[in-house]
């Protein structure tokens, strides 16, 4: 048995989902260091790194396993988790904090019925802390994937929420 | 060739973008051409102005005026009144933060009129997806100098003799690292920017890469002549999606002109630039952590000696220098080390970009000569303190770096005299608290972030960041004791000793200067079991 027919998950009855993890590791393959290019990648296409991807990554990298379930567990921004179709990372570090991250947090957990850290049973909203995303100019900030919202106000948040469709 | 008979600069960083630059922007673009003006002016889209605090702004030329927090119903008026009749919009205009009366044009600003742009020379005048408009403004004639009027050691005696320091923290000569690099054994070294900006409250590198990628990109063709590099990479921020896109962008511009690739002027000499994105972990700034990164490892600090110099990347001879410190280098090659030397101060030369965050009026981006005041920075340029309240302190360079509080004011501002002081320049940013602010709340959220952050290689990071965090937590609920104080200084010095690296040493920063300028409060919370601003829970969550 394969180590991808071990590791059950839908990958690894979903021809077409392997090989665009293929066809992705096929890109990248021979760049010296090409794990992480590889993971964001992959990440992007599928939405998170299920350990039977991580374990095919293995396989055609040749590397142990353990090295690459550990890089996709060290690093905040992988996740080998399925989240919410739409991540909401709240900055908590200083600048946001003193300039009122914690209403907004409150108000994003009134709003989805969810406390930092969860997920919303219908799967479209994760909820979790990040650290500072550079962009203290306009604190207190959060990101709701790879878009910024600045200048917040807790009134701001349930608008925000209604256009993430 | 078109001519225009006015230019409207438009900001278009992060900050502005996120407050509606791009509507504005938009909106302006269709009213132009309703007005049938679209010959007559030329809409800029640049890198940001650095009032991040006002945007979303436009720079009108060719008087300079400046227009800020706008909204799209005000484009009409701009339209109508400024660019059909020339009348100034005068409700539209700047207003310094103490006092009501506007300010016309942006070189009358106080906010820019204490600066000194080097480093930000091109953010905010020039289209950063347009490489002729860096080339314009003297782009690539510094690498074009180094490749065929310099030698490669005549590059690194330039460096040396400008005196510039390292921009990412650590203030390592430059020059000094470059000739290191240089004379490492080895025919195969590398370039590294290290643009995994990930200090909190510090965004410059952020910036520089969104309003001028082509400096970077120049300034390590340089750094790989001067060295013997032939390959580049840029470890950049996973979350920093337009300076990546800006960046690529850049890179494949440059390709095409060639000044990346093969035969660069047709000196022989070859380089290219790859970027790699980093994936959410603050201690990948650190440079040992970078470069495990790079090379597809969890982002764990190596044991230095040897320094990355010697044995880095894939174990070659590296040079690693931050964002920052390279926007410096064409600059210094165009213009002499003996130039840059005379800005700044006599340990510390050039000017530093400082990120103005927390209770300031003017937040925002700016750069100033090494030397200058803390007070200055926060009163003449920043605009004082919103709301009247007053100053109660400011950490310097990021959460890593100390605290300072109203006493020390006027301490020049350079690595050397914050050091003396027992805290630190850093990377430059400048959080800045009033007196509604708790220095036990704000210290236990600095110790949350290193909590998160460490890597867990070494043990006096790995469970003294922990400890550190739940002394804080337990003094912010009102159940602190004497003996708490007392191990929160053995711990941090023990960390500062014995952490195997910078993120390990430099965490327990905060917990030592708030000790020592504010201890007083401290013990508000311990013996009173009162917290004086009303902050923290003391139990009551």
């Amino acid at each position: 048995m394969s180590e991808m027919e071990k590791k059950e998950c839908c990958c690894a009855n979903d021809a077409g989902k392997l090989a665009k993890v293929d066809a992705i590791i096929e890109k990248h393959g021979d760049k010296p260091g090409a794990l992480i290019p590889v993971l964001h990648e992959i990440q992007r296409e599928i939405k998170y790194l299920p350990e039977a991807v991580l374990a095919r990554v293995a396989e055609k990298l040749d590397l142990p396993f353990s090295q690459v379930y550990g890089v996709a567990t060290f690093y905040s921004l992988f996740t080998v988790e399925p989240k919410g179709e739409y991540i909401i990372r709240v900055c908590e570090s200083a600048p946001c904090h003193i300039r009122g991250a914690q209403a907004i947090v409150d108000a994003l957990e009134e709003a989805l019925g969810i406390k930092m850290g969860e997920k919303t049973p219908d799967g479209k909203f994760s909820l979790e802390f990040s650290s500072c995303l550079g962009v203290c100019g306009v604190a207190p900030a959060i990101m709701i994937n790879d878009e910024v919202y600045g200048n917040l106000t807790p009134a701001m948040i349930p608008e925000i929420l209604q256009k993430c469709k | 060739m078109e001519f225009y008979r006015s230019h409207v600069l438009v900001c278009a960083g992060t900050n502005c973008v996120l407050n509606g630059s791009k509507v504005i922007e938009k909106a302006l673009s269709e009213e132009l051409v309703k007005r049938g003006l679209t010959k007559e002016v030329k809409i800029v889209e640049t890198g940001c102005f650095g009032i991040c605090d006002h945007g979303p702004s436009m720079i009108i030329y060719p008087e300079g005026v400046l227009y800020c927090r706008l909204k799209v119903e005000d484009i009409p008026e701009i339209v109508e009144q400024h660019l059909l009749k020339g009348r100034i919009v005068e409700r539209l205009l700047y207003r310094e933060p103490l006092e009501p009366k506007p300010v016309q044009t942006y070189s009358e600003v106080d906010y820019y009129k204490k600066q000194q742009r080097i480093v930000l020379r091109n953010c905010g005048i020039i289209n950063p997806e347009v490489i002729e408009e860096y080339i314009a403004r003297g782009g690539y004639e510094a690498l074009g100098k180094a490749l065929t009027q310099m030698t490669a050691q005549d590059v690194i005696e330039e460096m040396k003799k400008s005196k510039l320091r390292g921009r990412g923290g650590a203030g390592f000569p430059t020059g000094l690292k470059w000739d290191f690099t240089r004379k490492a054994s080895g025919e195969q070294k590398y370039v590294v920017c290290n643009a995994d900006e990930g200090e909190p409250g510090t965004f410059k590198d952020r910036l520089i890469l969104e309003g001028d990628p082509h400096s970077i990109i120049e300034a390590m063709a340089i750094a790989g002549y001067a060295v013997g590099a032939d390959k580049g990479f840029v470890y950049i921020r996973g979350e920093y999606t337009l300076s990546i896109e800006r960046l690529k962008q850049a890179i494949r511009q440059a390709h095409n002109l060639g000044f990346l690739g093969e035969d660069i002027f047709g000196s022989g000499f070859a380089f290219d630039i790859e970027v790699r994105e980093g994936a959410g972990a603050y201690v990948c700034g650190e440079e040992t952590a970078l470069l495990e990164s790079i090379e597809g490892n969890r982002g764990e600090p190596r044991f230095k000696p040897p320094y990355p110099t010697n044995e880095g990347l894939w174990g070659k001879p590296t040079l690693i220098n931050n964002v920052e410190t390279l926007a410096n280098v064409p600059s210094i090659i165009q213009k002499g080390g003996d130039w840059f030397k005379a800005i700044g101060t006599e340990r510390c030369a050039g000017t530093k970009v400082f990120t103005l965050t927390g209770d300031v009026n003017n937040k925002g981006l700016i750069e100033v000569p090494m030397g200058i005041t803390l007070r200055e920075v926060i009163y003449d340029i920043g605009g004082g303190i919103p709301g009247g309240k007053g100053f109660k302190m400011a950490q310097t360079g990021g959460t890593s770096g100390g605290c300072i509080p109203a006493e020390l004011l006027d301490l020049p501002m350079d690595y050397d005299t914050l050091a003396e002081a027992g805290t630190a320049l850093g990377s430059g940013a400048l959080l800045i608290m009033d007196d509604t602010k708790c220095i036990v709340d704000i210290t236990k959220c600095f110790m949350k972030f290193f909590k998160h952050e460490s890597c867990g290689k070494c043990t006096p990071c790995r469970e003294g960041t922990l400890r550190l965090y739940e002394i804080m937590d337990k003094i912010s609920q009102g159940k602190g004791t004497r003996e708490d104080l007392a191990l929160l200084e053995t711990l941090s010095k023990t960390m500062q000793i014995a952490a195997l690296c910078g993120l390990g040493q430099a965490a327990p920063n905060p917990v030592m200067t708030t000790l020592r300028f504010f201890r007083a409060e401290y013990e508000q919370h311990i013996d009173a079991k009162i917290c004086p601003t009303g902050v923290c829970p003391m139990g009551k969550e």
